[in-house]
């Protein structure tokens, strides 16, 4: 499939970027709700080629960032007991907790374990039936599927020495909270996406017509993220606010019915706190009741965490869009990926992380 | 961690009750469950997160995408404006 390649194509790039110039007479500021688009849009220096004034302000969809750090420390917690095999997505490891991280309790000695998919960690609970093994269930719609289905397949298989630390959050509560905010700024939203394949678009109409925000959704590549910031634009300059499917090759109006209905059965809504920004009502998924008996929070009766945060870090403002990310006295100082004093500095989708892999020595020059 | 990426399906089969299938991702093959794009077939694109795949590919409109991109950098050159 050729067309993969050219997506990255540079001449066409060229004339997005020209498009947008042209279509632009006012400031803008607007909104990449996923930390995928972050990362992307630092990386190729997006941002750079807009027109002074036209503004990206980075939206708190990177995961790991946004779990709250009460469930990081149950999952130290956890990952420290004997007997425990403690599997993960790489990128939690760093994480910092109130006291360590996840690598810390494994250098003590803690089985914790790094997987590609959570069936991974489903397959080693079958290889290892005198064991607990715990899988750290975090991310959005877009990985929700993925951990809906392991714990589906436990529970068919009757695998009893299986369970999920579930820290599921939900987009669309997120972009009401992020306009419900006194401080917000965001004009238009670039909505997630993958986030969109799973669930569809039906959810972002009720939100463009409440807050009068365009909502665009946005693929990956430069060339998608060029094309999702010139519909953007010419909405705006237009006056309008609706909700756009940039991606189509990827996401269907309807979403995906299966994953869907998967989720459906497994999930339930609930509040969820998000780490830095709070509790957002309705903004999460936790195991519904017929899975209950497969919630690591309930098989491990974790109690007596006092949360600490690290009192110089403002991640919470980076990820709202208050502050960009050099703005904080830590970043690249005492803040670095392999000290991190945030989250926002662990994950390669977070803000923090993203200028320092791709911009640090630019800031430095301007300082 | 919420990159998902596109990936050609080689060869699908069934494992405890799921479809699954070989995935090849510019080289490098992994295991991927097929249990949400139950039609995809061998030869398919589907995007691929966390082992699962989550949408098949639609060519078509990746096609008509950069198609739009096109014409819009054609318009521009023959008129000399910008179509808003
Ligand atoms: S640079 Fe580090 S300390 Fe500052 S906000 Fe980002 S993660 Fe927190």
């Amino acid at each position: 499939m050729k067309y993969l390649d050219e997506f990255g194509n540079p001449v066409l790039a060229k004339r997005l970027v020209e498009q947008i110039h042209a279509a632009t007479t006012r400031p803008w500021a607007m909104m990449e709700v996923c930390g995928g688009q972050t990362h992307s849009i630092i990386r190729h220096g997006i941002d750079q080629l807009l027109p002074d004034g036209v503004e990206m302000i980075h939206g708190p969809g990177c995961p790991v960032c946004v779990t709250p750090l009460e469930i990081i420390d149950k999952a130290l917690a956890i990952a420290a007991e004997p007997g425990v095999i403690f599997c993960s997505f790489g990128d939690m490891l760093r994480v910092p907790g109130s006291g360590q991280d996840l690598f810390g309790v494994k250098s003590a000695g803690g089985d914790v374990r790094v997987v590609y998919s959570p069936l991974d960690a489903l397959k080693i609970a079958r290889e290892n039936p005198d064991r607990q093994v715990v899988f750290f269930g975090i991310g959005f719609e877009t990985t929700a599927p993925a951990n809906a289905m392991t714990v589906y397949q436990a529970k068919r298989l009757g695998v009893t020495n299986f369970s999920l630390l579930v820290s599921h959050v939900l987009v669309p509560p997120a972009i009401a909270a992020i306009m419900e905010s006194p401080a917000c700024r965001v004009q238009a939203f670039l909505a997630a996406g993958h986030v969109c394949s799973v669930m569809g678009i039906r959810e972002y109409p009720p939100l463009a017509a409440r807050y009068g925000v365009p909502i665009v959704v946005t693929g990956f590549e430069p060339l998608d993220i060029l094309e999702g910031i010139r519909r953007t634009v010419v909405q705006l300059e237009a006056g309008r606010h609706d909700v756009e499917n940039a991606y189509p090759r990827a996401v269907r109006d309807e979403g995906n019915p299966a994953a869907m209905a998967m989720l459906q059965d497994v999930f339930e809504v609930t509040d969820r706190t998000w780490r830095g920004i709070g509790m957002i009502p309705g903004s999460g998924w936790r195991l519904s009741s017929r899975y209950r008996e497969f919630d690591a929070e309930r098989r491990f009766a974790v109690t007596g965490i006092q949360t600490n945060e690290s009192p110089l870090c403002r991640s919470g403002e980076v990820l709202q869009g208050l502050i960009k990310p050099h703005e904080c006295a830590a970043f690249g100082k005492q803040c670095t990926p392999r000290n991190p004093l945030g989250a926002t500095m662990v994950s390669a989708e977070g803000a923090c992380a993203a200028y320092y892999a791709y911009r640090r020595l630019d800031l430095v020059q301007l300082s | 961690m919420c990159l998902a990426v596109p990936g050609r399906i080689v060869s699908i089969a069934e494992a405890d009750g799921v479809p699954m299938a070989e995935v090849d991702f510019g080289g490098v093959r992994k295991d991927v469950c097929l249990q949400y794009v139950p039609d995809a077939t061998a030869g398919e694109y589907v995007v691929v997160h966390v082992g699962f795949a989550i949408q098949v590919l639609d060519e078509e409109s990746a096609r008509q995408t950069l198609a739009n991109f096109e014409k819009m950098g054609i318009l521009e050159e023959e008129f000399g404006e910008v179509p808003r």
